[in-house]
């Protein structure tokens, strides 16, 4: 009977669609587009920075650390909230029955506020604005406008499904509310700060310090946890059933899994602070929510996975499909490897080497974009009314060749992190340092290179999907071979069965 | 059992204010247990001697710091581990970050940490790294600081920056306050007649003229001022761990 509930929540009437807002998920939708290839093209070029240094131009506003916010502000704030929101207003439309609260009007300022925070974010960091908080560098001013949009967004939200004629609030829609209430608790709890002068942009922030540390990487470990985590698993738990055709797997895991993952995840922060100067007590606190924040992550994973029993064969001949389960795969990944990073003496070596940054991509590249992905693909035939996508097997060559690109980004990562960690720590037989600081940059040449093509061929797979989404929304379709479902083989019952 | 909570789930599903307030509930209780007693709990910032605000001059300085984004590969921090304290010194104590708005730490060592840099390389060096990391140091993937020494520091509102950081907590005297931009200039020029007043305010302020240009004070003079006092203020000599902490 539960999963009756939960496969009803997620099919919506048919009759209901004429009256849902659907220009405003198109919106969202070509923002998150244009937004991926700038922050994935920023990326690309700071890692070239790191090969070539040339490539810092010799300018102030286009250095790597003006540059580096540009690249993550893009992808995380601007791809991913584009598609976090416009997702949301689709799927809290459809599983509550109900139009979006607080009409059209409502609806495009947030819209057009959440790019203009981008912009004012973006351009304040090449100019050199920044409050040097990790993931939360706008200044004052673009703070206090986010605050204002996001209430806004909230109020939507929650209005819709106060609205909703379903009896049953859908589990996407939990992850999604939570994911919009702890991502304002967060966003103010970090930002207080004072200006130095109303009509300009430098603040000083409230605290200092270890307290300043601390608050920062509750936030910063949060967005991950709620902007990167919470949200997209809303959006797995809509496009996934959808696109497989099958109910969620199991509502009772769903329940206990939604409640320990936003109880623990806040707790993770301090992490990113070992064998710092943050007292003992929390930094054994936040290693332990860490490690046992690994159980509800993989409660996801399997909520998500198992959804497809059934329908596993569906991932040969769905190119879709297999960015939306692979998403489940590398979020899997991931959140096993943070929790192994958190441990302190694993930590000792990770912290300050770019296997951190191969963490983060693993996620971010594996989990986030190729859910992001799928949802694209899964949407834009069906925003644009069009029959299908323009090309099936133009998603195979997108998933392959972006797939390639993860890999070499996690495993150059991994070896360069690792190796430098171990270069700073080796000893030579006289008891000396073996390397100087800057030996150990030399040596990470190679693999900034790898990441570089590894990043070079993400983009390339993302420029491959945008032609075949543009293709899509103009009604081609292209003529190409359909995926063949592969022959029959019976089980060994039906086998028995069968009569000779 | 189970199951009963299972059923009660129901309200929630069916109750979204309901389900909202459990949900903020829920995610506060962790940020509430791991940052409020770091406002409390005494020791968390030790007590060492030597600590004091920064001088205008370094805290113009920590501002192009942020503003440039050091913090994306240097850290601040160094680890209590026998490779850092050779490779860096002394780790770092809570204390050497407490008028430090936001924080620097940082995350990645790209470069090296620079939280005791102070006093390692002359200001020579600085200013010609600053400009052309290559030419000192070949291998180096640091991007070049030129236009530091092209831009004249703006200092106007130096007053303003003290003032403000005095509401966020920093314990600014008004006389500090007062002679900001005067104490500023004095640092950045490397005026003896006015040090013995400059040094009376910021105890071990490194005077002098950092970028080798006296004609005029630039955004490389602030800069350099800021590195070459990382790290030297907190008296090791004197320090306790043990009496610190209480």
């Amino acid at each position: 009977m539960n999963q009756g509930i939960m496969a009803a929540g997620a099919v919506g009437g048919a009759q209901d669609a004429a009256a849902y807002n659907e220009d405003i998920v198109k919106k969202f939708t070509i923002a998150a587009v244009i937004w991926a290839l700038v922050g994935f093209l920023a990326g690309i070029l700071i890692a070239f920075q790191l090969v070539f240094p040339a490539l810092n131009f010799d300018l102030e506003w286009t250095t790597f650390g003006r540059l580096r916010p540009v690249h993550t502000s893009a992808v995380v704030f601007a791809f991913g909230g584009n598609i976090l929101i416009g997702t949301s207003f689709y799927i809290v439309q459809r599983t509550c029955r109900a139009p979006l609260f607080g009409g059209p009007g409502l609806a495009n300022f947030i819209f057009w506020g959440y790019q203009a925070f981008i912009v004012l974010a973006a351009s304040g960091y090449v100019l050199g604005v920044t409050q040097s908080k990790e993931y939360a560098e706008p200044e004052w001013y673009a703070d206090l406008w986010l605050t204002v949009i996001w209430v806004l967004y909230l109020i939507v939200y929650v209005g819709t499904i106060v609205k909703r004629r379903e009896p049953h609030i859908y589990v996407a829609n939990w992850f999604y509310l939570a994911f919009i209430i702890t991502i304002a608790m967060l966003h103010i709890g970090n930002n207080i700060a004072v200006p130095v002068s109303l009509f300009g942009t430098k603040s000083y922030i409230a605290s200092a310090g270890v307290r300043d540390a601390m608050i920062q990487w509750w936030y910063g470990h949060n967005a991950v946890g709620f902007f990167l985590t919470a949200g997209f698993l809303g959006m797995m738990y809509y496009f996934i059933p959808k696109q497989a055709e099958r109910p969620v797997y199991s509502y009772r895991l769903s329940i206990i899994h939604f409640w320990a993952l936003i109880f623990l995840y806040v707790w993770a922060g301090p992490h990113h602070l070992h064998y710092t100067a943050l007292p003992d007590w929390a930094q054994t606190l936040g290693m332990t929510f860490s490690v046992m924040l690994w159980v509800p992550s993989w409660g996801g994973m399997i909520n998500g996975f198992m959804t497809l029993s059934g329908a596993w064969d569906k991932l040969r001949t769905d190119p879709v499909l297999r960015f939306l389960v692979t998403s489940v795969a590398f979020y899997g990944m991931s959140t096993f490897e943070g929790p192994v990073m958190a441990i302190k003496a694993v930590n000792s070596l990770s912290h300050y080497t770019d296997w951190t940054i191969g963490h983060v991509h693993a996620g971010a590249l594996g989990w986030n974009a190729f859910i992001s992905f799928g949802a694209l693909y899964f949407l834009v035939p069906r925003l644009w009314k069009r029959e299908r996508l323009y090309s099936i097997r133009l998603v195979t060559l997108h998933f392959w060749v972006a797939t390639l690109g993860v890999v070499l980004y996690i495993v150059s990562m991994w070896i360069s992190g690792i190796m430098q960690g171990l270069m700073w720590r080796a000893y030579d037989e006289l008891g000396f340092l073996q390397y100087s600081f800057i030996e150990t940059v030399e040596a990470m040449r190679p693999y900034y290179a790898i990441r570089g093509v590894g990043g070079v061929l993400f983009i390339a797979g993302a420029v491959i999907m945008v032609y075949n989404l543009w293709r899509t929304v103009k009604g081609d379709i292209r003529e190409e071979a359909a995926y063949e479902l592969a022959p029959h083989a019976p089980a060994p019952h039906e086998v028995e069965k069968t009569p000779s | 059992m189970k199951k009963r909570l299972l059923e009660k789930h129901k309200l929630l599903e069916t109750n979204v204010v309901l389900l909202c307030v459990l949900i903020l509930i829920t995610v506060s209780i962790g940020g509430l247990v791991q940052i409020v007693p770091l406002f409390t709990i005494e020791g968390t910032i030790e007590k060492v001697e030597g600590m004091r605000p920064y001088s205008p001059l370094e805290l113009a300085g920590g501002n192009i710091y942020i503003r440039e984004g050091c913090y994306l590969c240097h850290s601040q921090m160094i680890r209590p581990f026998r490779d850092e304290y050779e490779r860096y010194g002394h780790y770092s104590l809570a204390a050497e970050s407490m008028y430090d708005h936001p924080f620097q730490w940082g995350s990645k060592r790209t470069g090296p940490d620079l939280a005791r840099v102070g006093g390692k390389y002359s200001n020579e060096w600085h200013a010609v790294h600053l400009i052309d990391p290559r030419s000192v140091v070949p291998e180096s993937i640091m991007p070049p600081y030129a236009f530091l020494a092209r831009k004249d520091l703006a200092f106007d509102d130096a007053a303003e920056h003290l003032r403000t950081l005095r509401v966020v907590g920093v314990p600014y005297t008004d006389a500090q306050i007062g002679k900001a931009a005067e104490d500023l200039k004095t640092q950045a020029v490397g005026d003896e007649d006015k040090a013995e007043e400059l040094l009376a305010r910021y105890p071990k302020a490194p005077l002098g003229d950092f970028d080798g240009d006296p004609s005029r004070i630039t955004e490389l003079d602030a800069l350099i001022a800021y590195l070459q006092m990382r790290g030297n203020l907190v008296d090791f000599t004197a320090f306790d761990p043990e009496s610190a902490r209480r």
